[in-house]
């Protein structure tokens, strides 16, 4: 029949479904568009350092869209940016994922009321996978934010794109 | 060296009606009123001059006075100035001889035109398109006039004026939280 009611004596086959499998390449190693916006980018860069070590996700900064599978929104999405950040996120190849870092991405953060250039929130423009709240999040926060994600990822099946 | 007073008796002897003013009771900077139309040759005259030597334009910034009538619309209860001024501040350094001057244009609100410093220093040119993109100042002879700041497609007028109205929509975003 298939595989599953036979014997390997050879340790180099696993058996796996095709989902888990993809979803598990995929989780693991989810490259990131080079971007940042704001005072939040710096903290993202500080998770990217040897202290934090985005890298031990398998969260690689890539320098093209074409490249890459998570854009992280780290800032103040001005009006300006906001376009930008949509043509960005259109360039990207799917699957594609997105956390929105901070309250600036989250909802305008100190800019919700007077900040005349700022869109409140940038899930007006692109669909957000993963909101991490702070101003700026520590990177521990940000970790966590790629946890969930990778969670998220773990449980989408072939019929259904985004669990 | 030399203090704002005998900067503005130079300027006022040399210029005439151009140099209006000083105000001594401002709590720091001595600020210096001239012509809008002629700070240029102003400017020229104090970048040139071997007793004055303002080689740096450390800042220049527009400011909405608010002075003129303010006008309440009682249906959404905002408001509008109408007249008055608009300003424009240039903070002068002279790097040789360590001295500094504010100079001050004002020009009305409805019609605020300033005659370019970029010919003097340039540093006054991403600084007048700075002011231009917030508070809508025209400076004359400005090599490029365009906003700095904001979108260029911005529909929005002015942002710091204090009567701003920021519009509803960019680019079918919503821009109201
Ligand atoms: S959320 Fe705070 S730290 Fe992050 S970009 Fe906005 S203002 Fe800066």
């Amino acid at each position: 029949m298939g595989f599953l009611d036979k014997e390997f004596d050879d340790g180099n086959i696993v058996v796996a479904k095709a989902e888990d499998l993809l979803n598990w390449a995929r989780l693991s190693s989810l490259w990131q568009l080079s971007f940042g916006l704001a005072c939040c980018a710096i903290e993202m860069m500080a998770t990217s350092a040897s202290h934090y070590d985005f890298d031990r996700f398998g969260v690689i900064p890539r320098p093209s869209p074409r490249q890459a599978d998570i854009i992280i929104i780290s800032g103040t999405v001005t009006l300006k940016m906001a376009l930008r950040i949509k043509r960005l996120y259109e360039q990207m190849p799917d699957p594609k994922y997105i956390i929105s870092m901070g309250s600036c991405a989250n909802s305008g953060g100190p800019y919700w009321k007077h900040g005349y250039h700022v869109l409140k929130g940038v899930d007006r423009v692109i669909p957000v996978d993963v909101y991490v709240p702070g101003c700026p999040p520590r990177p521990e926060a940000l970790l966590e934010g790629l946890l969930k994600l990778q969670d998220k990822i773990r449980k989408e099946t072939l019929r259904k794109k985004t669990a | 060296m030399k203090t704002p007073e005998e900067i503005f008796e130079i300027l006022k002897n040399k210029f005439g009606d151009a140099v209006v003013e000083i105000d001594t009771e401002t709590p720091v900077d001595k600020i210096i009123t001239v012509d809008a139309k002629k700070v240029h040759e102003i400017g020229k005259f104090l970048r040139d001059d071997p007793e004055m030597k303002f080689d740096a334009l450390m800042s220049l910034s527009g400011v909405d006075d608010a002075n003129g009538e303010k006008v309440t619309n009682e249906e959404d209860g905002t408001f509008e100035y109408k007249g008055g001024t608009l300003s424009v501040y240039y903070h002068l350094h002279s790097i040789k001889l360590k001295h500094k001057v504010t100079l001050k244009v004002s020009v009305p609100r409805e019609e605020p035109e300033v005659e370019s410093v970029e010919s003097v220093w340039k540093t006054a040119n991403w600084h007048e398109r700075e002011a231009y993109d917030m508070f809508g100042i025209k400076f004359l002879h400005h090599p490029n006039l365009e906003r700095i700041l904001m979108p260029y497609d911005w529909p929005g007028g002015y942002p710091l004026r204090k009567d701003y109205k920021n519009p509803e929509y960019y680019h079918g975003m919503k821009i109201h939280f």
